[in-house]
Formats: C-alpha cells, sequence, structure tokens
C-alpha cells in the first residue's frame, strides 16, 4: 500500500489532533492548512490498501482552522436520529453501515447498485477541507475524505434527458428513531442540478479526518456540495436518481417559502426568520462575515449566471 | 432578611393585591394591614412554607439553574457552540419560571397551598431575571453589542421583535413589583397592568416558536402550559360573570314577578 506524504509536513503533526479535542488549546493550535496535509497522511484503516491518499488543498483558505474533530462528531444535524444537535452522536451507535448498497438509476444508460466495498474503491480518496455552512448561521472546516461526484455519475453515463440527480437517504424507522415522527417527510430527499452535480468541489464522501464516516455525519456515504447550506449535502445515501424534473427535496417541502431548492449560501438573502449575513464558526467568539457562495464564488458563480438569486433562493 | 421584607409590609400588598384580583378579599376594600394578615397566619397551622428558612432556601434553588450554566460554560461544557446553548437555556429557564410564577395562583386554591403567594413576587422577579440574563446573552456575547446587527433584528426579524417587546413589557412589572408601587397605583390599576404577563407569556412562546427551525415540540408544550394557566383563571373570571349575570338577573327579574303578578 502507497501513502505519500506530504514533504513539508513533519509526522509528528499528525497527532495533534488530539489537541482539538481542548476548545482552548485549539485557538492556540497550528494552521488549518498544516492540519489537513496532516490528516491527508492518517491512514485510512478502512481502505483495504487500496488506495492512495493523499491532501488536496485548493478549496481552503489559511485563515480557516479545522474545527475539532470532537465538534464536528457532537454538534449535528441529521434530524433521522432526533433533531437536538447532540441526537445524531447519542442515537447513531449501533447504526449499522454494512452491509450497505447504493442504487444508482433513471435516466442513465448503465443503471447498478453499488456496494459501500465498490464505492471505496471507485477512485482515490483524498482529503478536501471544505467551509461548511449550515442555514441555522454557524459554520465548520471540515476534512472530508471523498472524491468529486461526477466520478460516480461518468461511470453510469447518464442520458442527455437527466437534469437533475436526486439523492435518497435510507429510510429505517428502527435504526433511525428521529424517523418515528414526522418531523419531516420521509426518506429525506436532496436534489442538484446536473451541473452542480458534476462540478469538481461536489463530493461524495466517506470520511473525515482520514477516518471512516462517523454515523452522525451521515455515514457510509454522502454528499458534500460546500457552496450550499449543509441540510442539501444528503448523508447516508442509500439511492442517486438520474431525473429530467426538478426533485421534490425535503426541507422544500417542509417549508418552501423558507428553503428553496437551490439554497445557496448567500449573506444577502434572509432567511425569514433570521438573518444569514454573519455566521458563528464552531470554536469562535465573534461572528464573521458569510461569503457568496460560502466563498467558492470563483469556482461556482458561473453555474448561477443570470440568475436571480433573491427568487431562487 | 429577605424573610423580614418579603414576609412584612411588600409581602401584604402582593398578597392582598393576588386575592383582590381572585376576587377573594373584600371588594373594593383597602389592603389588609400587615397586623391583621399577621394575626391570621398565626391562627393557622404552620406550614413549611411560612418556616423561617424556606425563603432563603427558595431564593437558593432558584438560582441554581443559574450557577450550573455559569459553571458549566466556565468549565466549557457546552458544547460545540456554548453562545448557543447559553441563549437556548437562559431562555427556556425565563419560559419555566414564568410557569412557576402563573401556578402560584392556580396552586393555591387547587391544593389549598396558601403559603406559597408570599413567594410569587421573588418567582416574577427570577423570570425577570433569568429574561435579563438571556437577554444579555443576545446583546453581549452574541451580537458584541453590534447596535446595527442588533436594530436590523429587531425590526427584520420577528422572532427577535416579539422577544424584545416581551423583555419591555416585563421591565413595568419588575420595577412596580414593590408594595410602595401597588400603593402608588392603587390595587385596581396595579392588577390590571400586570395582567400584561399573560401577553408577555403569549410573546415569550411566540419567540421560542419562531426560533426553532422545524421542531417545535417543545414551543408547544409551554404553549399549552400557559393555554392551561391562562384558561384556568378566564374560567374563574367567567364563572365569577355567570355568577354575577345571573345575579343581576335575578334581582331584575324578581322586583316585576312580584309587582306584576300573573292575571287570575
Amino acid at each position: 500500500m502507497l501513502i505519500r506524504k506530504p514533504d513539508d509536513i513533519p509526522s509528528s503533526e499528525i497527532t495533534d489532533e488530539r489537541t482539538y479535542f481542548n476548545r482552548r488549546k485549539f485557538i492556540a493550535a497550528a494552521g488549518g492548512l498544516g492540519l489537513a496535509a496532516a490528516a491527508g497522511v492518517l491512514v485510512p484503516k478502512f481502505l483495504d490498501g487500496a488506495t492512495d491518499s493523499r491532501q488536496e488543498g485548493g478549496a481552503s483558505d489559511p485563515k480557516d482552522k479545522l474545527t475539532p474533530y470532537k465538534d464536528i462528531t457532537t454538534y449535528n444535524n441529521f434530524y433521522e436520529f432526533g433533531t437536538s444537535k447532540t441526537d445524531p452522536s447519542e442515537n447513531s451507535k449501533n447504526f449499522r453501515t454494512r452491509p450497505w448498497s447504493v442504487a444508482v438509476e433513471g435516466l442513465v444508460k448503465k443503471p447498478a447498485v453499488y456496494q459501500i466495498e465498490d464505492i471505496l474503491k471507485l477512485n482515490t480518496l483524498q482529503t478536501h477541507v471544505y467551509r461548511m455552512r449550515c442555514v441555522e448561521a454557524w459554520s465548520m472546516v471540515i476534512p472530508w475524505l471523498g472524491f468529486p461526484l461526477r466520478d460516480l455519475i461518468n461511470r453510469v453515463e447518464p442520458l442527455p434527458s437527466a437534469k437533475y440527480v436526486e439523492f435518497t437517504t435510507l429510510y429505517d424507522p428502527k435504526q433511525m428513531p428521529g424517523q418515528r415522527r414526522p418531523v419531516l417527510d420521509w426518506p429525506y430527499t436532496e436534489g442538484l442540478r446536473m451541473d452542480e452535480a458534476m462540478h469538481p468541489l461536489t463530493l461524495l464522501t466517506v470520511g473525515l479526518y482520514g477516518k471512516m464516516l462517523p454515523n452522525q455525519d451521515g455515514a457510509p456515504v454522502r454528499v458534500v456540495v460546500p457552496w450550499k447550506y449543509g441540510f442539501k449535502s444528503g448523508k447516508s445515501i442509500v439511492k442517486i436518481r438520474f431525473t429530467e424534473t426538478q426533485p421534490a427535496t425535503a426541507w422544500n417541502k417542509a417549508a418552501p417559502q423558507e428553503y428553496g431548492f437551490y439554497s445557496n449560501v448567500n449573506p444577502h438573502v434572509d432567511h425569514p426568520r433570521w438573518s444569514q449575513a454573519k455566521e458563528r464558526r464552531i470554536g469562535e467568539f465573534r461572528r464573521r462575515p458569510t461569503l457568496m457562495f460560502n466563498g467558492y464564488g470563483d469556482q461556482v458563480a458561473q453555474l448561477y449566471a443570470g440568475m436571480d438569486l433573491r427568487k431562487n433562493y | 432578611m429577605s424573610q423580614g421584607v418579603g414576609n412584612g409590609v411588600s409581602g401584604v400588598g402582593a398578597r392582598n393585591v393576588g386575592q383582590r384580583r381572585d376576587g377573594e378579599g373584600a371588594r373594593g376594600a383597602e389592603v389588609g394591614t400587615a397586623e391583621a394578615l399577621t394575626a391570621r397566619r398565626r391562627a393557622r397551622p404552620r406550614s413549611p412554607l411560612s418556616h423561617p428558612l424556606a425563603r432563603p432556601l427558595i431564593f437558593a434553588v432558584c438560582l441554581i439553574p443559574f450557577a450550573l450554566l455559569a459553571w458549566n460554560a466556565y468549565h466549557d461544557n457546552l458544547g460545540a457552540n456554548p453562545i448557543e446553548a447559553l441563549e437556548i437555556h437562559t431562555g427556556v429557564w425565563t419560559l419555566r419560571f414564568l410557569v412557576i410564577t402563573l401556578s402560584i395562583t392556580p396552586a393555591r386554591k387547587l391544593l389549598g397551598w396558601n403559603g406559597l403567594a408570599r413567594y410569587r413576587r421573588m418567582l416574577g422577579l427570577f423570570t425577570f431575571f433569568y429574561a435579563c440574563v438571556h437577554l444579555s446573552m443576545y446583546i453581549g456575547v452574541d451580537m458584541f453589542f453590534n447596535v446595527h446587527d442588533i436594530l436590523h433584528d429587531i425590526v427584520k426579524h420577528p422572532y427577535i421583535t416579539v422577544g424584545m417587546a416581551s423583555f419591555l413589557m416585563l421591565l413595568p412589572l419588575a420595577v412596580t413589583s414593590t408594595a410602595g408601587w401597588v400603593k402608588r397605583l392603587g390595587g385596581r390599576r396595579w392588577v390590571a397592568l400586570h395582567r400584561l404577563i399573560y401577553l408577555i407569556a403569549v410573546g415569550g412562546t411566540l419567540h421560542y416558536m419562531w426560533a426553532v427551525k422545524k421542531d417545535i415540540r417543545d414551543p408547544l408544550i409551554y404553549a399549552s402550559i400557559f393555554a392551561a394557566l391562562l384558561g384556568y383563571r378566564l374560567w374563574i373570571t367567567s364563572g365569577r360573570t355567570v355568577r354575577a349575570t345571573i345575579g343581576m338577573f335575578a334581582e331584575r327579574a324578581s322586583p316585576p314577578r312580584t309587582s306584576h303578578a300573573p292575571p287570575p
């Protein structure tokens, strides 16, 4: 198994993740990029030696320090396991992620059912450090482990008529106690326009901090779309379906005037009930300004050229 | 110390006003004197609620949530988003103290725990205390005194508007909670002013409900408790109104019956 180490990061930094468990030490800890690189060389133990793991810097900013692993795994919105932030970590302990399969279907030439093991081997897993902005005006910086979703999409060869992609989360009220109450219209579905799904920033994600995805963060496989509010990134996905018409999405169905299909991070368009102009980065004291497209405007703004983003919120 | 103050003159004012609002006290009569009250209390068997240590004990218990929050904040035990946690917890404790305060009168009437009455004002002031902590968390910690952002929030976001309005309504209630203010306003006007508490309960619950993203189970629990507490009072009042109407009707109806006897 070949694990390439970035030259500039001493291996001693890898163990520093421990220090992140303490908020006070976290403030003083080393810069985010350094750690991102360190996280990239942690050996993902579940890979069976099939892949090369290295870090991919592009999307992060030196001002973005990685959010501690403990915060990423104890402060979650994953209503399938309960609506409080601590419910998912408490209620997902016995969640079974093996066996797991993902059905890829709809308007594609080669529909297929992928076992999770196949997905893990589909492409080189890399660490992508992304900002994650929740619609509730808090944010994190997370070193995801995964590969661009388009690598999977290209394999199934979508038909020209495929305009949208729909992601469906597992429905299993026995394992997911939050689904026993009709808080949302289960199963949770999310969707992207085809060009959004094909964008290189859009990830199919299987891990974070170089480790297997914790259950509360959407194990075993989820989507990550960093320029949209967090709820657009479906978790624990069992179905990916290609459609001609815009798929119905869970939060849009629940409150259409509050959550649009696009839900791009946009400081100029407030949520009807609260401001989106600023956000609290987890671990920081003062709110910081929210960036258009969560700071990924250079890469994604052209997707929405000519669109009224106030209307298409 | 607090025992003396609470059970003395100021306690009398609050107690008698409460009674008058509930229609128990002498209607229209002046507030009872401290001596009369003490005499009445002596005549009754002592309850634990009148123990000299009861007031400081209840006072201390009311501070426990605050102390726990302060402790957990200091020791970084409030999770990944401690500021949000402080805002939520202080807000919820404000509503809880409002529930407790509004439960005093029904508890007295339904359970006969009359000794509770003397703690109603203190509990009301604790509601105000937790509201103050809640508001200062928002202004001083969350928004970090950013006047522009706070004003924008108040104007643009209904849950902040309603929350702020509810707090402003609490202010006159806290200020006029002393016996001096009861005298200055006169019992009837004091009672009328303090009816604002029901509006505050509605406002506080709305504030909570609109702040929650989707799962409004907890806000609904508070909404139903407040509805029950308000409903109880409406029921009592309407019962009295019905009785009064019947009485009026009887008074009016009876003279004609005597004067206009049915024709033979």
